[in-house]
């Protein structure tokens, strides 16, 4: 079944993959200029990293002292050991990624449900108008009503990561159903009409034909959701009552409190915040990558 | 029949996305299911969203502390706004540093995503490290970056650290909020970049324009409308600059880099709760009228590009 939607797919891609096939034939003349250009401006993303794993390698008295950019040796890989217990890396990196799964889980679900439900009774005004009620929250940034909100989570006992996973779907709303709402338009409508003359049901058709359409837009709501829940600091920060209950990112803060001499610890702390994303990313650069174009594109 | 498929017509006219009607005309009537498909998301986000900012509204023409107690003062809330140095201040911060970084993130990004879109080596390695930003919690970087401004600089450079600076502290926020959100908008720039067919190209070479007037020319023109989107965008996103501010000058010296944010979420802790939130409606009207004028302005000039 999946064969024969190929070519609505394929149809969002076709410019790139165009372009990709056309290379080859060209002679491929590599611009060395524009190529060392880019090569001196990436230094821009790389010393910050190269730096941070060489800060998180140092004795503490070496960390505190110079430019932080020497290479230390010996590598003191005690450094990260100190920081999994400090920060409680186990507990914080679990709750880290329960927030992110149910959000992503949640805008997937909620949004590709609305959505569908929106394209296809879009003569109808209720339908017609929830698609600009929902589609209006992406004015309405998470400082605006943050203030309520801290006091509504804490009053129905959601000022903990079930409620800041809550908060995350809802902000991402907006987006998703944009995003499901475009890609939705181009599926024709004769497959559902035949899977209902099989006598598929509605629910049916939506869980056995639309969804798995939907794969791709599937990828890029949840790179998204995923990118913007596992990273964020403002929403738990305010919404978590219980400072035991933190995540990755928030729990970063001790090392500005308490522990502020100790660069190489905070440093190899860090260093583990940001290492399961860019690990991720590194493996699945290819498959991000055309998740999150695809969200460019729409 | 007709008179009333010419209506529905006329009536959908207006707005261009009209997705799903072929088929549909026969069948007026809206399956009970689609409600249950579209309830769950309208209701979570009335609660979540809708409420808390009716709520906020409603607080904000009282003189509410957060707890207890309060009456109705109209729109004393607004009128202590204008006045108020410490707002202000906020505002002219937060739209002064959202203005430089849009500026520098869309330059940026366009260079980069020219130069990522040309005949290059190592292009997807290259790719790949431009797009790591992306992935990286803002807060933690802000953290490395604060030791790379108080430390590293000042010892190779022999100078003070720029975050202790009144004047050059907003500079350190410019630099990491670009840093992290390039690669988003190379993103948008690669996809406009890529729509562009190589015929047009190929045509403005015949008749002399490469180099710069191939990029004034061809190319700028072309992307316009995805500078709109990084614009719009981008602006949004920076107007709620905050943990990279945490992360670097948490608000100082002073209340040099103090954001919009930061100011209203004081209404938490320091009583003026009421007051706060009346500045977060403002906050929100500011967000809506930029956004409109920038995609107004932006689209007037795109087309006389």
């Amino acid at each position: 079944m999946s064969v024969a939607i190929d070519p609505a797919t394929v149809s969002a891609v076709t410019p790139e993959r165009a372009r990709r096939q056309k290379d080859p034939k060209e002679s491929y003349r590599p611009n060395w200029t524009t190529t060392i250009l880019l090569i001196l401006a990436s230094l821009t993303v790389l010393i910050p990293l190269y730096f941070a794993i060489a800060m998180s390698l140092k004795t503490a008295a070496e960390a505190a002292s110079g430019t932080g950019l020497s290479w230390p040796w010996p590598m003191q890989f005690g450094n990260f050991a100190e920081a999994w217990t400090l920060t409680d890396f186990p507990r914080a990196f679990i709750i880290s990624l329960l927030i992110s799964v149910v959000s992503v889980a949640g805008a997937i679900v909620l949004s590709s449900l609305a959505s569908y439900a929106i394209a296809r009774n879009w003569d109808h005004r209720g339908f017609r108008y929830s698609y600009f009620y929902l589609l209006a929250a992406m004015f309405i940034p998470f400082p605006v009503i943050a203030l309520p909100q801290i006091k509504l989570t804490a009053a129905v006992n959601l000022d903990n990561p079930l409620g800041v996973a809550l908060l995350h779907i809802m902000f991402q709303l907006s987006f998703s159903v944009l995003l499901y709402s475009a890609f939705l338009r181009s599926i024709p409508h004769e497959l559902e009409e035949s899977a209902r003359i099989d006598g598929a049901t509605t629910w049916q058709v939506f869980w056995k034909l639309i969804f798995p359409l939907l794969a791709p837009m599937n990828a890029t709501v949840g790179i998204f959701a995923f990118l913007a829940s596992w990273n964020d600091f403002m929403m738990p920060s305010l919404i978590t009552a219980d400072s035991r209950l933190q995540t990755l990112p928030v729990v970063q803060n001790i090392f500005q409190q308490q522990f502020n001499t100790e660069y190489n610890v905070a440093f190899a702390s860090y260093l583990m915040a940001m290492a399961p994303t860019i690990l991720v990313y590194i493996f699945a650069q290819r498959w991000v990558l055309s998740g999150v174009t695809r969200g460019a594109i729409k | 029949m007709t008179a009333t498929a010419s209506r529905g017509t006329q009536r959908r006219a207006p707005s261009a996305d009209t997705p799903a009607r072929a088929g549909r005309t026969g069948k007026p009537r809206v399956e009970p299911i689609f409600y249950a498909f579209l309830f769950p998301a309208i209701a979570l986000f009335s609660l979540a969203i809708t409420l808390p900012a009716l709520i906020g509204m409603f607080y904000s023409v009282t003189d509410y502390v957060g707890f207890g107690e309060y009456d109705f003062i109209g729109f004393g809330n607004y009128a202590a706004l204008f006045t108020d140095p410490r707002i202000l201040s906020s505002y002219g911060f937060t739209m002064g540093f959202s203005l430089v970084t849009v500026i520098a993130v869309n330059a940026i990004a366009l260079a980069l995503a020219i130069g990522l879109n040309s005949k290059i080596k190592f292009k997807t390695a290259l790719r790949g490290i431009f797009f790591i930003p992306m992935v990286i919690s803002g807060i933690v970087i802000a953290y490395v970056f604060n030791y790379l401004f108080s430390n590293t600089l000042p010892t190779l450079t022999g100078t003070g650290s720029i975050l202790v600076d009144p004047n050059l502290a907003w500079l350190s926020i410019v630099i990491v909020t670009a840093w992290q959100s390039i690669p988003s908008a190379i993103i948008i720039y690669l996809a406009g970049l890529l729509a562009i067919p190589e015929e047009v190209y190929e045509a403005g070479s015949l008749d002399g324009a490469t180099g710069w007037r191939q990029f004034t020319s061809i190319t700028l023109p072309l992307v316009a409308g995805y500078v709109v989107i990084n614009t719009v965008l981008g602006f949004k996103g920076f107007l709620n600059a905050y943990e990279i501010i945490i992360g670097l000058t948490n608000g100082g010296p002073g209340t040099a880099t103090f954001s919009v944010a930061m100011t209203i979420f004081t209404g938490f802790t320091s009583g003026d709760y009421a007051y706060q939130m009346a500045n977060a409606v403002i906050f929100f009207i500011v967000t809506v009228v930029v956004s409109i004028l920038q995609l107004q302005l932006i689209r007037r000039r795109g087309v006389s590009l």
